[in-house]
């Protein structure tokens, strides 16, 4: 059975997630961006209302619900600031699934708990200067101590989002520098952890106030009980994670697409050249309607994987292809929006140019859209025999 | 403490549209929210419940099955029982019917406060509230600003358009609250979870009411008011605005102005 209708629970979440969007994200979106600095007020208020815990058990203080609705709140947000989108993300679907689904119970209670439940805030240390699409060929080390007591990091990391502020780090680090991608495994360091090191926020051009820094590591002491999973099963856990985390960029890409077609189709009704509103032309109205419908798709497209994330189906490929798409989408509806409101579109006191340069990174992070064809190759060319 | 907080769905207009044959509401397309002077009550009375430990809020509403999703709201902002007083007998229930229903509703909880709002923004008569209190012969002060508990009372800030007034009452009583009285809060994600998997909204028709209601008092037989014209207010005529006189001759102006219409 098809159904593409949220849930009465779902709609009052989205309900929530617009209302908080319009009255408290809006309002300073336009000054977070251009200060690029994440407001801490405003990150305060997202984790009261449970926006970090969404996908999350009860039973750890989250708010219990599905990814479908974390998806659904991924895109309202999105649709007025795309960065506090990637700050929700990198928090719920990069950070929190690793000790979601490695964390022993223990982890679970000291980490994932203050997390989801509205406490902490956490980020994802994957990228190196050296090491992008090819997450193999991360650096870092961790070595054991000879007593067994901790693992020493060295290296560094780029491009952390949420570094700024994360009370947690998933670290990724070699402990068989022999091994590659084998011989990664993943760690959960504390903010203020003596040897890990904070460095300035990264000039973008897009999603400008969210928090995003390189993260150096010097003789870091990690304690041994903070490694996720076993030893050699980081990549794994990363690219889990990634896969995820997918749902959430495409969700953002498709708030950021939808946002930008209101903001240019509420322009078009105001703005008069020739004699009338630029609604009223044919051509005005056929590109909207070209718009709407690829948004439309991208979003199908992300509640497809989300779905099947929710019923524990390979969801692997469907996020990428959702993220690959909506992305596209992105770029193109906000393109087509800063041209339709021509100068206007342009200037910074319409949020059109913001969006623009936002939606960019969303063919970018995460996964490019080329390494998305390398995850969804394999199941595209194998479903014919 | 027990609090019940009565709530309306309401269409998300404060310009509601009328159908200028038939005067009655065009309901088409517009959303539905709480009342918005119904969502300060019930976030005063969720201040109330933090105030005073071991306290609980039951919202209660009468409408149409859909006003099930205000519920769901309410529940999802804290609440934590919700009442759906609902039945085809109810429907075209003026204030006083609905007065008459919700309190026969309200005889079968119990409460040592009830909230309403002072009015819903779609008919705008303020009666409701004060028309429960005298069904259930309990005293009410409307138009709260701010309430305290002490102790077996509450004291409450009544709003006056030049002044305010702090009652006394004691509890059981009637409060009706101004949207003044508290920003309400944003739900939350977990609330609205909970809302859905582990709370209930109950629906009580009028069998469930049987022994508390009168049905010479409900629905549109039970209604007396006859609704002659709806319409929405039309702003007032700019006044005269008189610049630069002295005191003395403005009051000459005025008096001058007060003769010419006979008013002295």
């Amino acid at each position: 059975m098809v159904d593409f209708k949220l849930t009465n629970k779902q709609l009052l979440a989205k309900k929530l997630f617009a209302e908080f969007a319009e009255k408290e994200i809006k309002p300073i979106a336009a000054e977070m961006d251009e200060t690029e600095v994440y407001s801490l007020e405003l990150l305060e208020k997202l984790k009261k209302v449970g926006l970090l815990g969404i996908p999350y058990d009860k039973k750890y203080g989250g708010a219990g619900a599905d990814v479908l609705t974390y998806a659904v709140a991924m895109e309202e947000v999105s649709k007025v600031d795309a960065s506090t989108g990637i700050t929700m993300s990198v928090h719920t679907s990069l950070c929190c699934p690793c000790i979601n689904d490695f964390g022993t119970e223990e982890q679970k209670e000291k980490y994932l708990r203050p997390l989801v439940n509205g406490t902490w805030s956490g980020c994802f240390s994957l990228t190196e200067p050296g090491a992008g699409t090819d997450a193999s060929g991360a650096k870092t080390i961790a070595e054991k101590t000879e007593d067994g007591k901790y693992y020493v990091l060295n290296g560094q990391k780029v491009f952390t989002t949420n570094g700024g502020f994360a009370d947690v780090f998933i670290v990724f680090a070699l402990t068989d520098k022999t091994k590659g991608p084998k011989g990664m495994s993943a760690f959960i360091v504390e903010k203020g952890t003596p040897g890990m090191i904070i460095g300035e926020n990264i000039k973008r051009m897009g999603i400008r106030a969210a928090s995003n820094v390189e993260v150096a590591f010097v003789d870091c002491k990690v304690p041994a009980e903070n490694l996720l999973g076993k030893e050699g099963k980081g990549y794994g856990i990363a690219m889990g994670a990634l896969a995820g985390g997918r749902i959430g960029i495409a969700a953002q890409a498709t708030g950021i697409a939808q946002g930008a077609l209101n903001e240019a189709i509420k322009y078009s009704k105001e703005r008069k050249q020739f004699g009338k509103p630029l609604s009223s032309f044919q051509h005005t109205q056929f590109q909207c309607v070209e718009m709407q419908t690829r948004i439309d798709a991208a979003r199908l497209l992300t509640w497809r994987a989300a779905k099947a994330k929710d019923d524990h189906e390979n969801y692997t490929p469907l996020s990428a292809m959702a993220k690959l798409y909506a992305s596209q989408v992105a770029v193109e509806v906000t393109r087509f929006a800063v041209q339709l409101m021509g100068g206007y579109g342009y200037s910074r006191e319409y949020p059109v140019e913001r969006m623009y340069r936002d939606a960019k990174i969303t063919e970018i992070y995460e996964g490019t859209s080329e390494a998305m064809k390398m995850v969804a190759g394999g199941a595209v060319m194998n479903a014919v025999k | 403490m027990k609090i019940v907080v009565c709530a309306k769905q309401v269409p998300d207009t404060t310009e509601v549209k009328l159908d200028p044959k038939t005067g009655t509401l065009i309901r088409d397309g517009v959303p539905s929210i709480i009342n918005p002077d119904d969502k300060a009550g019930i976030e005063a009375a969720l201040q109330l419940k933090e105030a005073v430990p071991g306290s609980t809020v039951t919202v209660v509403s009468m409408g149409p099955p859909q006003a099930d999703v205000a519920l769901r709201e309410a529940l999802a902002m804290g609440c934590d029982e919700a009442i759906l007083v609902s039945d085809r007998a109810f429907g075209g229930a003026d204030t006083w019917a609905t007065s008459s229903t919700i309190a026969a509703a309200l005889k079968k909880i119990d409460f040592d406060v009830i909230i309403t709002g002072r009015q819903a923004i779609d008919g705008d008569t303020a009666q409701v509230g004060p028309q429960i209190a005298e069904h259930l012969g309990l005293p009410q002060v409307s138009y709260a600003e701010n309430v305290e508990v002490d102790g077996e009372y509450l004291k409450v800030q009544r709003q006056f358009e030049d002044r305010y007034h702090i009652i006394k009452v004691k509890m059981p009583c009637v409060i009706t609250a101004l949207a003044e009285l508290a920003e309400p809060r944003y739900m939350t994600v977990g609330g609205i979870v909970d809302a859905y998997d582990s709370k209930e909204v109950k629906v009580w028709g009028l069998a469930d009411l049987k022994d508390t209601i009168d049905e010479a008092n409900i629905g549109l037989a039970g209604s007396p008011t006859r609704v002659k014209q709806s319409f929405t207010k039309q702003p007032k005529a700019a006044g005269t605005v008189l610049k630069d006189l002295t005191p003395d001759e403005a009051v000459d102006a005025i008096v001058a102005k007060l003769k010419e219409k006979y008013i002295i």
